[in-house]
């Protein structure tokens, strides 16, 4: 990668696509789209959940093929017949879903399907030794041998990263590389795009986060409803910019719900520890925290702050250790997670592939499937109230999609994850938690939930919620707890600016 | 999901845009079109095959496998395998033959002769029993569905060969004066014309196909199947589900097991033996995938209808039973093939062992 042949310095654009169309039967993913990657520079792909840039970024890579179109590589026409093929020439890819083997190990899976070999079979020191100075690079402990189901999402996703750094590439794909990572990981991340850049490497790249984006990118290119709509340098444009062409109009995340009071204690965590991976250490540590009716509370931290397993323990997944947790004054902790469901306790998961979705049913059976005993008349299911939910819940959270009886894999990533929380919000919850809710949804969609959650705080909803970006703290909540090694680090108030929280979760402030 | 694989297969291959809707039909329909094929080839050997009366013959020998695949169509919808049908199958047969002999009571010196119900009743409890074995032993103690119905496999085989020592009851008729006569009545008798353990797979047909489709249970058992962990954070009681699924499981069993006995008139320790492979084949053949969360009913009883007109059919045209032992196993084999092609797009192209993620846009 060091010494890039001179054949191709002259020109500027190292892979381009010429009036690419994608299309699934009726749906059109990509209607003629025209793409360029510029050498050693980073392409940043904009656009709504569903306009088609997951679908240009497999086409690009070889994953899947387009129904019409060209491609050049380096001024040559090409066709990949596989990801395999497009990887031998020099184009890897991030995918978006993490397509890990969760039962082999972080170096298994970064050397998967390229072991190293020596005439006598894999050479698995030399395989943990790369793996190990790729998690240097990346700056995680993590040990190469660990079975990768026993990382945190944000760590599979490092692994992830970490495969596609293995292979030395011309051309890297991120396709929402950061979604569930910390601010301090993508700094590190961030810092390996420039290293690699300035190797040569050229980077596509492709996220939700528009501000962490506008930072790394040096051009811009708007996907809107399959066409690309707007191109540009990023030294001429702002936020304001890529918002506008991308949905149209400006979008604020919106700000607490007011002019209600809040009700009665309707979440109350009394004490509650989360036992850790070793003997005697604890992830959540004698947790205590008060959430009333109508109130919306931000939880802050770091990755392994201990928040997912908080949401976790609430929602009845992992067990917990002393302490009490009740709902609306009595105590749920003896309940299976369907009786607290019932209860009106919902949580919306992490990571929606592993814990969301039902990948085998349609888009409707799984918005339905957590509501699905309200629909029982007598011992059947009646179809036509479910169909009327499925519709709402469709419109509610504006899931794009063909129709409740679509597929759930046909739908883009952003789509699937308005999904998973149009089902739990279907069970009318007392108490809502959301994990990470935004992961992966465009700024339109987010502004939509964070108004619907609003919305139903004022109705009396308590609301709960995780996340990794500073901004969305100073959305919709009321409070903002940020959580440090288990514990409740700090507490603000709506109005704590950025720097507060920041400095607060022990992360170093960035610029 | 049938249209998205077909607009895929047709991206994939712009030469059939139009013909191909004929090869994807054919494809969803195979098992439905490998009967009619199977149909057509014996017709045409054999002037004895195609006529009603065979076909009620056939249809009351199928029914004793599709009886038992619909319970292991649940089962593998549900992302498991029951190793023990067979088993059950046989002592639900030898508990019937035992009950029928009367039960000495030595406590009070008399002999109790059961009505024919009563022992109806008693073994579809005992394959309930059975079932909720198994379903305890994984949904509960974790162990592996396919290392508990194997050892639950053993087991039963072997309380039944105990109870009879290894013999056969061959009266399983009764005694008019005992009032416990009627159990032939499952093997041989008909209504409409139509022999009974017939009209009972299609009645547990009916019932099946409406619990899977019309029922928050059905959905419980998709959604559990297709991905155990979402369905349990969905709020879907999944170890209730699964140790149901289970016990549904052994009553089919028993059920097959009584009208097998009727039909032969006898109970005999080994009766049912490798017929849970049987069982996963037809659920196979009927389009189901084995990691779960995708099948229905009819294919299921299509498949046991393709596997018993086949090899009644090398028996009507005089084929040794070795063929017939290659023959199906060419079917079973062809069936998953095409469950392979139908369900490829699913596979995602970048290497991914987890079974969860069998939806992804391709
Ligand atoms: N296998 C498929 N079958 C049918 N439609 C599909 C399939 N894959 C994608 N689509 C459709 O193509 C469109 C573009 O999807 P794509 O995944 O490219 O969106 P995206 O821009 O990556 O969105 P996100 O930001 O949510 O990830 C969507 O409308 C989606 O429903
Ligand atoms: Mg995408």
């Amino acid at each position: 990668m060091d010494q890039l042949p001179a054949s191709y310095l002259a020109p500027d654009i190292v892979l381009s696509a010429r009036n690419v169309v994608k299309s699934y039967g009726n749906t059109h993913a990509l209607k003629g789209v025209n793409f360029d990657i510029h050498r050693g520079k980073v392409t940043t792909l904009f656009g709504e959940n569903g306009a088609g840039k997951s679908t240009l970024m497999k086409i690009l890579s070889g994953v899947i093929s387009p129904t019409s179109g060209a491609i050049t590589l380096d001024g040559k026409p090409i066709h990949f017949a596989n990801s395999t093929d497009a990887r031998d020439h020099g184009i890897s890819i991030i995918h978006q879903e993490l397509s890990l083997a969760p039962n082999l190990s972080v170096r298994d899976n970064i050397f998967m399907g390229r072991e190293i070999m020596t005439p006598t079979g894999v050479n698995f020191a030399e395989e943990a030794r790369q793996a190990q100075s790729l998690m240097e690079e990346l700056e995680e402990e993590i040990d190469p041998l660990t079975p990768v189901e026993e990382l945190r999402l944000g760590q599979q996703q490092i692994v992830e990263i970490a495969r596609a750094l293995s292979v030395d590439s011309r051309i890297l794909i991120m396709d929402e590389p950061t979604s569930a990572l910390s601010a301090s990981e993508v700094e590190v991340l961030f810092k390996v795009i420039r290293d690699l850049t300035g190797r040569g490497v050229s980077i596509v790249y492709i996220s939700h986060h528009l501000e962490e984006a506008l930072q790394i990118t040096d051009y811009a290119v708007v996907l809107r409803d399959g066409n690309i709509t707007a191109t540009a340098d990023a030294k001429d444009i702002d936020l304001e910019w890529i918002v506008r062409n991308m949905v149209g109009e400006n979008f604020d995340l919106g700000s607490p719900p007011t002019g209600y009071d809040f009700g009665e204690v309707a979440l109350s965590i009394r004490d509650v520890s989360v036992a850790g991976a070793l003997a005697g250490t604890f992830v959540v540590d004698h947790l205590s925290l008060d959430v009333r009716a109508g109130e919306i509370v931000c939880i802050y931290g770091l990755m392994g702050a201990g928040r997912t397993e908080l949401l976790e323990c609430i929602a009845g997944r992992v067990p917990k250790i002393g302490g009490q947790i009740m709902l609306e004054g009595h105590e749920v902790s003896r309940l299976t997670i369907a009786q607290r469901i019932a209860e009106g306790l919902a949580l919306v998961p992490e990571d929606r592939q592993r814990d969301g979705l039902v990948q085998t049913m349609s888009v409707g059976e799984n918005l339905s499937l957590a509501s699905i005993t309200n629909f029982v008349r007598g011992l059947f299911l009646s179809t036509g109230l479910e169909r009327n939910l499925i519709q709402q819940s469709i419109k509610a959270v504006t899931v794009k999609t063909s129709g409740g009886d679509a597929p759930i894999g046909s739908l883009s990533g952003g789509n699937q994850q308005k999904v998973v929380i149009g089902k739990m919000l279907a069970t009318n919850p007392r108490v809502i938690i959301l994990d990470e809710p935004s992961r992966g949804i465009d700024v339109g969609a987010k502004a939509e939930v964070f108004k619907l959650l609003a919305e139903r705080a004022k109705t009396g909803l308590a609301v709960v919620y995780s996340t990794s970006e500073v901004g969305e703290c100073l959305s919709i909540a009321h409070r903002i707890i940020v959580m440090s090694r288990g514990k409740i680090a700090a507490e603000f108030s709506a109005d704590a600016t950025k720097e507060e929280i920041m400095a607060a979760s022990g992360e170093a402030v960035v610029a | 999901m049938s249209n998205s694989s077909q607009t895929l297969q047709r991206s994939r291959s712009g030469l059939f845009s139009d013909g191909f809707d004929i090869g994807q039909m054919l494809l969803k329909g195979r098992a439905f079109f490998a009967l009619i094929a199977i149909i057509a080839v014996f017709s045409f050997l054999s002037p004895y095959y195609f006529s009603a009366s065979n076909f009620l013959t056939m249809a009351s020998h199928v029914a004793i496998y599709a009886i038992l695949a619909m319970g292991m169509l649940l089962v593998i919808l549900n992302g498991g395998i029951d190793l023990s049908v067979g088993s059950t199958l046989g002592l639900s047969g030898i508990i019937a033959g035992f009950l029928m002999q009367g039960v000495t009571l030595k406590a009070l010196g008399v002999t109790l002769y059961p009505s024919v119900w009563v022992v109806v009743v008693l073994s579809c409890a005992l394959g309930a029993v059975v079932g909720l074995v198994n379903g305890v032993l994984i949904a509960r103690f974790r162990v592996p569905a396919f290392v508990a119905t194997l050892g639950v496999m053993y087991v039963v085989r072997g309380i039944a060969l105990l109870i009879t020592n290894g013999l056969t009851y061959n009266n399983l008729s009764g005694q008019a004066d005992l009032g416990n006569t009627g159990f032939n009545w499952l093997g041989f008798n008909r209504l409409f014309n139509i022999p009974i353990g017939v009209l009972v797979m299609i009645l547990i047909g009916i019932i099946g196909s409406l619990v899977l489709n019309r029922t928050a249970f059905g959905r419980w058992l998709y959604a559990s199947g297709g991905n155990e962990r979402a369905a349990e954070l969905s709020g879907v009681p999944t170890k209730r589900v699964q140790i149901m699924v289970y016990m549904l499981s052994g009553i089919c069993a028993a059920v097959a097991g009584l009208i097998l006995s009727s039909q032969l008139t006898s109970a005999g320790p080994t009766a049912g033996t490798s017929y849970e492979l049987t069982a996963i084949a037809a659920v196979v053949i009927g389009g189901a995938a084995l990691t779960g969360g995708r099948g229905n009913i009819r294919g299921t009883l299509l498949g046991a209808f393709v596997i018993g007109f086949l090899s009644d059919g090398l028996v009507i045209i005089g084929i040794s039973s070795y063929w017939q032992t290659v023959f199906t196993g060419g079917v079973i084999v062809l069936a998953v093939l095409l469950n392979a092609v139908q369900y490829k797009k699913r596979a995602k192209p970048a290497p991914k062992a987890s079974p969860q993620q069998t939806g992804k846009p391709a």
